[in-house]
């Protein structure tokens, strides 16, 4: 696995601050570990003896069933954390938390908060290695990941393709990651959405605004639909799911304004007749399941890069 | 009982002296200034080499005491003001129980008596509790020795409550201190909004917040013919309000603080979300940041002040979302603004003095801020040359909580006198 040569971090907080080099690394290491989970036995011991740590500040279970699964193929030992069953409901600080972890030698930690730079503030105090699972708004880095394996895995490349994302852009860690990762290697993002859900500047970021889905989804590749969080509706943002799907829920009949072979992508959960029609969600260009199971190969190779095993292997 | 400074640079905007010269204090008092003054039986001092100027008071500061005592005390932030080479201070009312009556303001004086590090300067609540809805007994509390009025961090928000206290102030010619911020436009908030809020994905607090309230204050202080002061002031277009204001020849005045002045809203990033760089208002853009320098050197601005808010560690050591508004600055606002605004060239020494002293003194309407002959011998005494770094561990405030860690200024304060007395620190 010569490839992996390079990596050097110990953290993986957000795709901002990654060089281009990295990114391929860890597609590339993903595509190796791509086929553990085709094996009639889904288990390889790279990660025997490691301990990983899945703390979790919110509810999630996508993103911690993924990452679980990815420590369980790699052999390597989980232990989940989550804000229900630990300290983080009798008052604990973060930095006690972490340190009471720090204190049991974890290899890793799996970190998923609802405020920004929560991972950043761990990465600092532990000798671990930290993933940042989602800070808030700020990074949802293996989603991204998983999103350009797939993309590239569709359509084999990522330089050159145009990429629209469309939904609540102001709220969406998974916007920002990807606005980075695609960016950096090559590709074109439009960010479409209600004005009210833009944040200001998104274009200092690298990407094209629209204010409309058909402008949006025009001559492009690929098209990453949102989840809309239905809470924002109490604060103003929209007037109602109806009037939410009346300009920017993806349809069969306002896709045929993309060309015919995009793709239909979405990190989930979605809302269905709220962001996507099931036609779309079901339909034949949807890539959305496909996400989800290579978001297990990504996390193995992010796993497996942090853990300092492909130096160990060398 | 009579001493001599001799041999320091003079530096007094109020009377534009700026030159080595001797200063005579007699009896509390300036007695002369001049070349080779012959002091007769008085102490001498040797001040070469140093800056001699009127005191320096930080019109706005938190002491946190009554109330909160575990980030500062009136006597933690007394040494420090006088460790910073500050002679006053004014101290907000946002205490437990807030100080919006005469016995709140009579504890705080006196335990501020207990040490004489510094002359300490309360502002009184506008309303009762804060709350913004009755108006606080402000009559009481001037009696009892409070300057302004500002419910500061709990800002004015009714326009029938800012106009009354516009009113009622006037018969004590005291300002009326509002810090601007609508507090539905930064609901959520915890930093500027703008390139970095989006890049940062933490939810953002809009200039306009401040400007609304400016603006709409403004309109208000015209029509009262009160005394508006702007806190804290931290976006261009606020300070376009008030240089508009000015030049109507309304009553509105302006502070800023050295954290506006040299630090932006990229600091969040730039710092991995450090907590010490989280403030009310937030650090804003660079254009909004070179607005304020040119506004203290075109004299739009009266006022520098830190909004000192000394915080515990345990409570700043969380989550940048979690972490409370506010950093420290007593100890570090004369080095800052020495180095980075004088020794660089924005604006003269003279003009220093003016926005930390004279500007301040005049707008609170207490003594000093000047070297007059017959003045109050407040006086601070610096080191233009001394090189420092930035220790918070060595701080004399309880707190530890400055983006400024690490930073080597040249200027050092050097001593206060109080009336002639020199302030003594304990080791």
């Amino acid at each position: 696995m010569t490839e992996q040569e390079g990596w050097s971090r110990k953290d993986l907080l957000g795709i901002a601050e990654l060089e281009p080099r990295e990114i391929e690394i860890i597609l590339d290491t993903a595509e190796s570990f791509r086929e553990v989970s085709a094996r009639p036995i889904k288990k390889v011991p790279t990660l025997r003896g490691k301990t990983v740590v899945n703390l979790f500040f919110e509810p999630s279970t996508r993103t911690r069933s993924s990452f679980e699964i990815a420590q369980k193929r790699l052999s390597a030992d989980g232990l989940n954390f989550s804000a229900s069953s630990s300290a983080l409901t009798k008052g604990e600080s973060l930095v006690d938390t972490a340190l009471n972890l720090q204190a049991m030698q974890p290899d890793l930690i799996v970190i998923r908060h609802a405020y920004p730079g929560a991972p950043q503030m761990l990465a600092r105090r532990l000798e671990a290695g930290v993933i940042n699972a989602g800070d808030g708004a700020h990074e949802h880095p293996t989603q991204a990941l998983l999103d350009a394996f797939t993309i590239r895995q569709r359509k084999g490349k990522l330089a050159g393709l145009k990429v629209a994302i469309i939904g609540d852009i102001e709220h969406s860690r998974v916007v920002r990651s990807n606005i980075h990762l695609l960016t950096k290697m090559g590709a074109e993002v439009t960010v479409a959405g209600p004005r009210t859900m833009m944040p200001l500047a998104v274009e200092k970021l690298g990407a094209k605004v629209a204010y409309t889905l058909e402008d949006a989804i025009a001559d492009t590749d690929v098209i990453m639909m949102l989840r809309i969080q239905l809470e924002r509706q109490s604060k103003l943002l929209f007037p109602s799911t109806r009037e939410y799907f009346r300009l920017f829920g993806l349809t069969n009949a306002r896709l045929a304004a993309a060309k015919e072979d995009a793709i239909i992508m979405h990190p989930g959960p979605m809302n269905r007749g709220v962001e996507i029609a099931s036609e779309v969600a079901d339909g034949e260009r949807s890539v959305i399941l496909e996400q989800v199971s290579n978001g297990v190969a990504v996390r193995m190779a992010v796993l497996y890069l942090l853990s300092g095993a492909h130096r160990e292997a060398a | 009982m009579k001493l001599l400074l001799q041999g320091g640079r003079v530096v007094d905007p109020s009377q534009e002296v700026d030159g080595n010269l001797d200063l005579l204090i007699e009896d509390g008092a300036v007695a002369e200034i001049g070349e080779a003054i012959e002091g007769g039986d008085a102490e001498v001092r040797d001040v070469s080499g140093l800056v001699v100027t009127p005191g320096w008071i930080d019109m706005h500061i938190h002491l946190r005491e009554p109330g909160q005592e575990y980030k500062e005390t009136v006597a933690t932030g007394t040494l420090a003001a006088a460790a910073g080479g500050f002679t006053g201070v004014a101290c907000m009312a946002n205490t437990e129980p807030v100080n919006d009556n005469r016995s709140v303001t009579e504890h705080i004086l006196k335990e501020a008596g207990r040490h004489d590090w510094a002359r300490v300067y309360p502002i009184g609540a506008v309303s009762k509790g804060q709350r913004g809805e009755e108006l606080a007994e402000i009559a009481e509390m001037v009696a009892a020795g409070v300057v302004a009025v500002s419910d500061d961090g709990h800002p004015v928000r009714h326009p029938a409550l800012m106009r009354r206290v516009l009113e009622y102030a006037q018969h004590f010619d005291i300002p009326v201190i509002q810090h601007a911020q609508d507090m539905e436009l930064t609901a959520g908030g915890v930093m500027h909004e703008g390139e970095w809020s989006t890049r940062l994905g933490l939810p953002g607090w809009p200039g306009s917040a401040e400007d609304i309230v400016v603006a709409r204050d403004i309109l208000l202080a015209e029509d009262s013919g009160g005394r508006y002061h702007v806190a804290h002031l931290s976006t261009a277009r606020s300070l376009g309000l008030v240089r508009q204001a000015k030049e109507r020849g309304l009553r509105v005045t302006c502070e800023v603080t050295p954290h506006h002045l040299l630090l932006t809203d990229a600091l969040v990033a730039e710092t991995g979300f450090s907590p010490d760089v989280k403030m009310n208002p937030p650090l804003r853009s660079e254009s909004d940041r070179e607005a304020l320098i040119a506004g203290i050197a075109d004299g739009t601005v009266d006022a520098i002040a830190s909004d000192h808010a000394p915080h515990h560690p345990d409570e700043k050591d969380v989550e940048f979302s979690l972490a409370p508004f506010g950093i420290v600055g007593l100890e570090t606002n004369l080095a800052l603004c020495h180095d980075r605004l004088v020794r660089s060239g924005i604006i003269s020494l003279s003009r220093l003095v003016e926005l930390f002293s004279t500007g301040p003194a005049r707008l609170l309407g207490v003594p000093g801020g000047t070297l007059a002959v017959g003045s109050v011998a407040d006086i601070t005494l610096f080191d233009p040359e001394a090189e420092t770094t930035v220790n918070a561990a060595g701080f004399r405030s309880k707190s530890r909580n400055t983006p400024f860690e690490g930073w080597t200024l040249r200027g050092k304060p050097v001593g206060t006198l109080l009336a002639g007395r020199a302030v003594e620190l304990p080791a």
